[in-house]
């Protein structure tokens, strides 16, 4: 389990206007080359600093894959990133707060104490 | 020395430029109320006719990230360009250029390391809505140069409540013991009960208003002590999973002071949260 790299998949994608359109446009396609190309990038350095040793799991990489928020709020991924990425994928195709709405929805069976986001 | 002339504290509701500048039948109903809010709130900066702004925010995982994150951060640099793309694209904040105040800066910085707060600092910093919105509200001039502080309420392990308070008492120690004649506002914002990414998102007041009553009570009467009885890290999770965002409300307790009643004080309950306005006047209220 890495907390840390589904949050990190969650803020590079969020940042990059390009890279929000093709995980909404291909979740299954962006996650696959985030992984081989992004996972071990060191954010604040060169591309030869590679770091060696971030992958995620098969219930990691299937939770991107699926877009499924539910999920990535139960294994821990911070909540703000999650929320943030997905209202810039998906609000453009509901009315005003109709998708924040559902999203919190689709969560009503979460109880306290939420799960840890500690990374 | 410095005079400390006005402490602010404020939530930041990254929604107000867009509420504030709609019109016809894109502006929400809310919209009038909150105006008025807010202009009589920025009167009472006005009143205090700072002439630095020490703004005490958080980075909403912008610049600053898990693989080098700061606890306390203070910006010292010329100049602090401001509100990052997804602020632009969800909230349609404008792009901004604050002027940074370096002296005091750099005295914050070593006195604070003097009073064993081991304060990061950065000569290039991005500053987000957790600043911007309170320059939005209070200063839309956006004339006076500041000094960034952040802190981190946002990504575990974060300091203890206690220690947003020491900081805020700490904080205004270090401006009233820098050399110079200008008057200074610390100005901070934060949140009440707030609930992003979870199941009481977006309801019809904030997740917690039994909360948010005794929170505004803490604050407007600067009950540090009654506060610190009851808040602790474990005991934010249950306001609303971003409440932690509270800690930076005490730091401005500290600022102000123990026992020091507010001179305004002003809410406004919205969808999704309640607003919060709070300004003391250390030297007597100018009005």
């Amino acid at each position: 389990m890495s907390k840390y790299l589904l949050d990190k998949f969650l803020f590079t994608v969020d940042r990059d206007p390009e890279l929000t359109e093709r995980y909404r446009e291909d979740p299954v396609g962006t996650v696959r080359w985030w992984e081989a190309e992004m996972a071990n990038t060191l954010l604040n350095s060169t591309a030869a600093e590679k770091t060696t040793w971030l992958a995620f799991s098969d219930e990691e990489r299937r939770a991107l894959t699926e877009q499924d928020h539910v999920t990535l709020f139960a294994m821990g991924a911070h909540p703000f990133l999650t929320l943030t990425l997905f209202i810039a994928m998906f609000e453009r195709d509901h009315g005003p707060m109709e998708y924040q709405l559902a999203y919190a929805r689709a969560m009503d069976h979460v109880t306290m104490p939420y799960p840890d986001i500690s990374t | 020395m410095a005079e400390l002339v006005a402490v602010v504290a404020s939530t930041h509701h990254p929604f107000y430029h867009r509420a504030s500048t709609a019109t016809g039948a894109d502006r929400p109903p809310f919209a009038d109320e909150w105006v008025a809010k807010i202009e009589r709130f920025r009167e009472t900066l006005t009143a205090a006719r700072p002439d630095v702004l020490v703004m005490v925010g958080s980075d909403h995982f912008h610049q600053l990230w898990l693989d080098n994150m700061p606890q306390f951060l203070v910006g010292k640099a010329p100049f602090f360009d401001a509100n990052w793309h997804n602020e632009e694209r969800e909230f349609g904040l404008p792009k901004m250029t604050l002027r940074g105040e370096e002296e005091l800066a750099a005295h914050i910085l070593r006195d604070g390391l003097d009073r064993d707060f081991d304060l990061a600092f950065s000569n290039e910093l991005r500053i987000d809505h957790s600043i911007t919105c309170p320059i939005i509200t209070l200063r839309p001039e956006a004339d006076l140069p500041i000094v960034p502080v952040y802190t981190n309420i946002f990504a575990p392990p974060m300091p203890r409540p206690q220690r947003f308070v020491q900081l805020g008492q700490a904080l205004r120690e270090m401006v009233e013991s820098w050399e110079s004649d200008k008057r200074v506002a610390v100005i901070g914002t934060g949140h009440l009960s707030l609930e992003l990414g979870g199941p009481r998102q977006f309801g019809e007041h904030g997740p917690d208003p039994d909360f948010d009553r005794k929170a505004v009570e803490w604050i407007a009467k600067g009950d540090i002590e009654g506060c610190l009885a009851e808040v602790t890290l474990d005991s934010l999770h249950h306001p609303g999973n971003a409440t932690h965002g509270f800690m930076d409300f005490m730091l401005m307790m500290g600022v102000a002071g123990a026992g020091q009643e507010a001179d305004h004080v002003d809410t406004l309950d919205l969808f999704h949260t309640m607003e919060a306005y709070f300004t003391w006047y250390p030297q007597g209220d100018p009005r």
